[in-house]
């Protein structure tokens, strides 16, 4: 427990840097766009309509949805842009954060700068035009302090949202505090995530506060507070990036960026590899919690260097290939297809596979008489299938579907750790679980045989950007682990962090493998 | 003949593309250091000529011209600055003192700062408020106070024209009519030309010199009150006959006469 709260401490300097520069400049960003189309949707109600129902549109989105979208979005400008002005576009990490960060803040800036603008008593505008204030004048004297205490309500709200939506960022691989919550969701850390939220937490109730000097001072026209809110702000925003603006001066810059999907062995495997190559003297910054369908593509685009993907996984879900092939020749079919479409190196492969398989709790496998798929065709219409979140929706599960005739009862969805959990509260009956898990073994489950080869195999295979194909280091670094890590350590490496008792890191999950090499 | 100090030539207004006017065809002049009131029942136009004089409201039609030149060039804000305008709303900016909302225009103005302070100090005195009144805020005032401000605020640069819409409209009738002969006596006091807007024909009789009515966007004509008592116009007769009846009445009901 003491063990987690001070590895939480010691990464706090970087995540509330990340999440502060982020916040900060898409508040900044999301004021400089509200305010002028405030001022003019205030002047033609033309405008007002179709600027509030634009922004109301983009709060409803859900502001995960909207953070991922940016990337795809931000990918394709990127394509259409590079011949123009020749410059790649960083389609992860702090520009998509910043930019759906900034759309989300604009409503309540907007909406209550407009209403500020509207509310101001008309016979002060008429007055304000009587004595001969052009335009910008009556805006800038009359206006414009007039308004300031409602439109400062609107920004409170509009740092109280963002900050708090910043912990999704993550999630598109911008450092925030999120990294506590997702990391911690994903290892049952809950100190990582009560650590997380604490944090965001303060951090937007200090921003509120400090904004509500101002707005205070704003309605009593009292420059002192507005000064003293202000300089609280300025100050607070500088002590929190200071320390990250030290190092960054300091260190190496990072060199490598390893990604990682949002699961426990992920996190542990980008720490090995992430180690390794600071151990070269290299500079690396891991972003992790990434979906799958997003990592490759941002591998193949350069955003990222090097993160470790599995077989199945590309010959299905990126390469578009229906059937499964034996282990030995999909990998190598897979470089040769990887390498001639996107150009990525497929390094080699672990050793270990991670493959999709259906489990059950043991007593429950044994009682019905379950070994394989094909046992369990007939009892499925009684029992209720828990997988996680993209299971359901990935081609293997299609494939499964149909060879075996597999018609469940019910389905639900649930993060990997909670799926694992939902099995042994009588949730879900079956389980996709994951082959390298280490709770497999820890919770005695059952895996069921695929005797009709339905699902591919998920070899764990390292994958290289194009641009880092060529790198010497990087492959020297790397090499040493092809074929090097069997499936008991990986399990055990992952039930490390998985477990309740004795709970590790995948730091120190990653230390462990890195001990197995030697 | 001496040209006069605002010269309307055939204005037209309308507010709705020209299907219906606020304001048809209306030729007037005012001679400078004269005291026009403009009356009319509600709709009648008057607020909307008014305003076309400093440009709160451009015209459709006609022209303008301040003592010989017309206002239409130039842009309006500048124009403004050399009126006065003072109107019914008031208007005090509540984010700034009394002596400050005094100050506003001499401000746009760009004066010395010196100069500004001994004005707004002037100004509080000409309006009858105490030097200390500078430092309040306009919601610690009460509204007869408020329009004496609008006033000092209206007259803080000097200008020769002011213009003025419903000025005592919202006030009690003791305010009221003190602050009407008040202003009286500034305009003569400071020769200026007045152009004041009221629905109240008691008000125009008592503090204007000319009187011009207006009824569905038109001038219906512009004279002493004395001659357009005698007008041949129904309409005009019977307004300018409405104060006197009232009177009468009111001075009957007071001696317990049916």
């Amino acid at each position: 427990m003491n063990a987690q709260i001070a590895a939480a401490w010691r990464a706090l300097p970087g995540a509330l840097a990340g999440h502060v520069l982020v916040s900060a400049c898409a508040l900044a960003l999301g004021l400089a766009l509200s305010l002028p189309l405030a001022v003019l949707a205030a002047r033609h109600a033309r405008v007002r309509w179709p600027a509030l129902a634009l922004a109301s549109l983009v709060q409803t989105v859900p502001s995960l949805a909207l953070l991922a979208l940016f990337y795809p979005l931000l990918l394709a400008l990127s394509a259409a842009l590079r011949p123009l002005i020749g410059v790649v576009l960083p389609a992860l990490g702090f520009l998509p954060a910043l930019l759906a960060l900034t759309l989300y803040s604009m409503l309540p800036i907007l909406r209550t700068a407009i209403a500020g603008l509207t509310g101001v008593d008309p016979a002060v505008i008429e007055a304000a035009d009587g004595v001969g204030m052009t335009p910008s004048q009556r805006l800038w004297r009359i206006e414009a302090p007039l308004a300031a205490p409602v439109v400062m309500a609107g920004v409170r709200t509009a740092a109280v949202w963002t900050i708090g939506a910043a912990t999704l960022s993550t999630t598109v691989g911008q450092t925030s505090l999120g990294d506590y919550i997702f990391a911690g969701l994903q290892t049952e850390n809950w100190v990582f995530v009560l650590f997380g939220c604490a944090a965001s937490a303060i951090l937007a109730l200090a921003a509120d506060q400090l904004l509500g000097l101002i707005e205070a001072g704003a309605g009593a026209r009292d420059r002192r507070r507005i000064a003293l809110g202000a300089a609280g702000l300025i100050a607070g925003t500088l002590a929190c990036l200071a320390p990250a603006a030290a190092s960054g001066l300091g260190a190496a810059p990072a060199r490598y960026v390893v990604g990682a999907k949002n699961f426990s062995e992920q996190f542990t495997l980008a720490a090995l590899i992430g180690d390794r190559l600071k151990a070269s003297g290299a500079g690396v910054s891991v972003r992790q919690g990434l979906g799958s369908a997003v990592i490759f593509r941002a591998l193949a685009s350069g955003d990222l260097d090097v993160y470790v993907d599995y077989s199945g996984t590309l010959w299905t879900n990126v390469l578009g290939h229906a059937g499964a092939s034996p282990p030995a020749e999909m990998v190598e079919d897979l470089k040769q297809e990887l390498k001639a479409r996107y150009g990525v190196e497929l390094l080699g492969p672990l050793g270990f596979e991670n493959a999709y398989a259906l489990a059950m709790k043991g007593d429950r496998a044994r009682t019905l008489g379950v070994a394989s798929i094909a046992d369990l065709a007939p009892h499925a219409p009684d029992l209720t299938l828990g997988s996680d979140l993209e299971f359901l929706s990935r081609p293997e599960w299609a494939s499964l579907r149909g060879a075996y005739g597999l018609s469940f009862k019910a389905q639900r969805s649930f993060s990997p750790t909670f799926m694992y959990r939902a099995l042994q509260d009588g949730e879900a009956d079956v389980v996709s679980a994951f082959s390298s898990d280490g709770r497999i073994a820890a919770d005695g489950l059952t895996v069921l045989a695929d005797p009709k080869g339905a699902l591919p195999s998920y070899d764990a295979v390292i994958l290289i950007s194009p641009r880092r194909v060529n790198d010497a280091r990087l492959r020297q670094a790397l090499q040493p682990l092809i074929g090097r890590i069997d499936v008991q350590a990986m399990r055990q490496a992952n039930l490390m962090v998985d477990r309740d008792q004795d709970k590790q890191t995948p730091a120190q999950a990653a230390a462990f493998l890195e001990s197995r090499l030697r | 003949m001496d040209v006069p100090a605002i010269a309307l030539d055939r204005i037209g207004k309308s507010f709705d593309g020209r299907r219906t006017f606020a304001v048809r065809d209306v030729s007037l002049d005012v001679a400078r250091g004269a005291f026009l009131a403009l009356v009319g029942g509600s709709g009648a136009g008057k607020s909307t000529l008014l305003k076309t004089i400093n440009r709160l409201i451009e015209p459709d039609e006609g022209a303008v011209s301040l003592d010989g030149r017309p206002v239409m060039a130039g842009p309006p804000a500048l124009l403004r600055r050399g009126f006065g305008y003072v109107f019914q709303g008031v208007g005090l900016f509540p984010h700034m003192t009394v002596a400050e909302n005094i100050a506003i225009t001499p401000r746009l103005l760009g004066w010395p700062q010196g100069e500004i302070v001994a004005r707004v100090d002037e100004l509080l005195a000409l309006v009858g408020l105490p030097a200390a009144y500078g430092a309040r805020r306009p919601d610690a005032l009460s509204g007869g106070q408020r329009q004496r401000v609008g006033i000092a605020r209206a007259l803080a640069a000097r200008p020769p024209v002011m213009l003025m819409d419903e000025p005592f409209g919202a006030l009690d009738p003791l305010t009221r009519a003190d602050l009407g002969q008040a202003y009286r006596a500034l305009h003569d006091r400071l020769g200026l030309t007045t152009v004041m807007v009221t629905h109240d024909l008691q008000e125009a009789v008592l503090l204007a010199d000319r009187i011009a009515v207006m009824k569905e966007g038109r001038l219906l004509g512009v004279d002493t009150p004395a001659a357009l008592l005698a007008s041949d116009n129904p309409d005009i007769a019977a307004l300018m006959a409405a104060p006197r009846r009232m009177a009468e009445r009111v001075a009957a009901r007071l001696e317990g006469r049916p």
